[in-house]
């Protein structure tokens, strides 16, 4: 019987150990670049443990932690350009912090506050905000895409996901619509392995996810998302492509999810202790540190020195978000419309005599 | 500038192709929009007038369409997006509800999402199966949201124009049975009409008709036959039913102290109950009779040979008025 088979690329530089398999592309050589992608590594991870701390100790709700998926935040968020558009999942601490959103509006966001998703950095204006209904964001990344191509701008939008993502329909009718239109877009697919407590193997009968791609007519693709080289340079390739009109690309990042869903789960219920501590051995902060170490450039001085630059960062955001106070209750209905219609005046009205009734620590309340 | 008569389906094709010559940020999509213009004819002509840029054919796929306008709109477009029937709008959803309504307040008003979700609505056309539904109650429980529902062609346009003006979100809903019934003449002079306001389309001082959408039509007619009676009443278009002017629906109640509501839409948790729950906190003891309701009941529409029975008649609209005015 016929059978079709696709054979999908998988690149890969450094084994887990951080030994190079093979000859790295030019920009490799560029140390200062790996420094750079190194320190926001570590950044990523500190503010993370962080973050999860700040959950433990009720200063902030639910979180989402993004450890073991920083070299798959860290390059996207470094290639794309300023003028492009991140279209963001909620495991995105990385490559948000990488595209200039800020510690504190990480931490306002998920401590409660909706003026985290407000971003003050101006490179930042037109990124969306972290997206919660899985997959629907990438519908909205084609959007932004098409406006792209309707003007005839070279800009690329990229969205991220996780590998339960690809299960959906909307994820699916956003590749489709891509691949129709050749739109600007990246399909960033972080497949760390676990949807909540549902494994890869049977979230999809399909190899690989990258081979979703195919049947929407356009390039799909593996990579280690362990190994910082590979996830960067196929990272800049797949930009490249999509910022020259040679249409869309989707990239399977093969990562693991080291950390529970959320601060609200608790991963040893579902998977075996043995995995997660196989796992560890491919973590891609230690494999890019090992390399970087063998090639000269790293050592244990400069680790400490960059620990303790980026606990000061992270410390400054704690604060920052420690001042920031609570919004006054007019706020709830400052951004619903444009301007609060003048007929719904009285539930403004009553509202705010709630709000004020329970400031003023009312009888009834 | 022509003032020929026109129907509320050439209506809102003089207003897109109004809005899109005015402003090249507009642009339309949806299935079928193109070439065809449309499964009503409603984008005819638009795609000669402004090329496939900005009128735009669509892969068959509706959630696509829901969360594709969220993006464009984010990057300064205002896209109108058709649907084609009301029966297939259910698969925009998770995206009105989760993220067009609320990417404004989500991001403390740095992403807007100024769209325009069209669709045809209501019974009455002899439709197959899920092309006659009346589900604008479900749109506007929706915070963040306009719903508009226009029953005459002069308010298709203004409306529509309106609409896209609009920095938020919009779901206008165009009811198919008054697509090409009672042309009139119409300036197509690119003016708008106000939104987040009932018309009052005729006045009276016995009784308050509330209508909106096709059953505007029968409300009319309803309005006619009571006249005839020495009845005076006055008939109010809801026309923007998300968010509602209840000041002008208490005026109207307080003055003539009797008030019928007229929805195609069935009875429970539609927009009737709660214009008569807010008629009621606002001015219970201006009433002199309960405030009824003439509706479909609360069934799926059926298939054409009965679907007359589901919608609400004239005859229906006097029974109830009857009751409402002899109330003792």
């Amino acid at each position: 019987m016929p059978r079709n088979t696709v054979d999908l690329p998988y690149t890969r530089y450094l084994s887990p150990d951080g030994q190079l398999l093979g000859e790295l592309p030019a920009w490799a050589d560029d140390f200062n670049l790996l420094t750079r992608l190194y320190r926001q590594m570590v950044l990523t991870r500190l503010f993370d443990q962080k973050a999860v701390a700040l959950q433990r100790t009720g200063r902030i709700g639910t979180y989402a932690p993004t450890l073991g998926q920083e070299a798959i935040g860290v390059a996207v968020g470094s290639l794309m350009h300023a003028e492009d558009v991140l279209v963001p999942y909620y495991r995105d601490t990385a490559v948000q912090l990488m595209r200039g959103v800020r510690m504190e509006e990480i931490l306002l966001y998920w401590g409660g506050d909706e003026r985290g998703s407000h971003f003050a950095e101006p490179a930042v204006a037109q990124d969306f905000p972290i997206c919660v209904p899985i997959a629907t964001q990438a519908l909205h990344a084609c959007g932004v895409a098409s406006a792209f191509k309707i003007r005839g701008e070279h800009r690329v939008a990229v969205t991220t996901c996780g590998d339960g993502a690809t299960s959906k329909g909307d994820f699916l009718e956003a590749l489709n619509v891509a691949g129709a239109w050749q739109l600007p877009v990246v399909f960033v697919i972080n497949n760390n392995q676990w949807a909540i407590s549902v494994p890869r193997r049977i979230q999809c009968g399909a190899p690989t996810l990258a081979q979703k791609a195919i049947g929407a007519g356009f390039h799909g693709e593996q990579v280690d998302g362990n190994d910082l080289l590979a996830v960067y340079d196929r990272v800049q390739v797949a930009l490249e492509r999509a910022r020259h009109g040679k249409g869309p690309v989707l990239l399977e990042c093969v990562s693991y999810r080291l950390g529970d869903h959320t601060t609200a789960d608790d991963a040893t219920r579902y998977r075996p202790a043995e995995e997660v501590k196989h796992a560890w051995l491919e973590e891609p902060i230690k494999r890019l540190q090992t390399f970087m170490a063998g090639q000269g450039v790293w050592d244990e001085r400069r680790e400490q020195a960059l620990i303790a630059e980026c606990q000061g960062l992270v410390q400054r955001a704690v604060d920052n978000f420690d001042a920031a106070g609570h919004q006054a209750p007019e706020t709830l209905m400052q951004y619903v419309y444009a301007q609060w219609p003048a007929v719904l005046g009285d539930q403004r009205e009553w509202f705010l005599e709630r709000a004020a009734r329970r400031a003023r620590g009312g009888a009834h309340e | 500038m022509s003032d020929a008569k026109v129907s509320l389906l050439e209506a809102v094709n003089l207003a897109l192709h109004r809005a899109m010559g005015e402003d090249e940020n507009v642009i339309v999509l949806g299935e079928d929009v193109g070439v065809n213009g449309g499964v009503f004819r409603a984008t005819q002509g638009l795609r000669d007038s402004f090329g496939f840029k900005r009128v735009i054919d669509s892969p068959l796929a509706e959630t696509m369409l829901g969360g594709l306008v969220i993006g464009m709109a984010a990057q300064g477009l205002k896209p109108v997006v058709e649907i084609q029937f009301m029966g297939f709008i259910y698969a925009t959803m998770e995206h009105l509800v989760s993220h067009a309504s609320r990417i404004r307040n989500r991001t403390r008003g740095r992403i807007t999402c100024p769209m325009v979700l069209r669709s045809p609505m209501g019974a009455g056309i002899r439709a197959p199966e899920h092309h006659s539904e009346s589900t604008e109650a479900l749109f506007a429980h929706i915070p963040g949201l306009r719903v508009l529902i226009p029953s005459s062609p002069a308010r298709a346009y203004g409306l529509l124009l309106a609409a896209i003006d609009d920095p938020d979100p919009v779901v206008f809903l165009e009811p198919t049975r008054l697509y090409r019934m009672n042309p009139q003449p119409l300036v197509d002079d690119g003016k708008r009409l106000p939104l987040d306001s009932c018309f009052t389309l005729r006045e009276g001082s016995d009784i308050t008709l509330i209508s909106w959408g096709a059953s505007v039509m029968e409300t009319l007619q309803a309005a006619t036959a009571l006249a005839e009676q020495g009845v005076s009443a006055e008939v109010i278009d809801v026309a923007c039913i998300k968010p509602l002017d209840l000041d002008t629906l208490e005026a109207s109640v307080r003055k003539t102290g009797h008030c019928v509501i007229i929805h195609e839409a069935p009875r429970s948790c539609g927009v009737g109950a709660e214009i008569a729950a807010s008629l009621y906190e606002r001015a219970l003891l201006e009433l002199q009779a309960p405030i009824l309701r003439v509706t479909a009941p609360d069934i799926p529409p059926p298939l054409y040979r009965l679907e007359q029975l589901y919608i609400p008649s004239v005859e229906d609209i006097l029974h109830a008025c009857d009751s409402v005015l002899n109330f003792a």
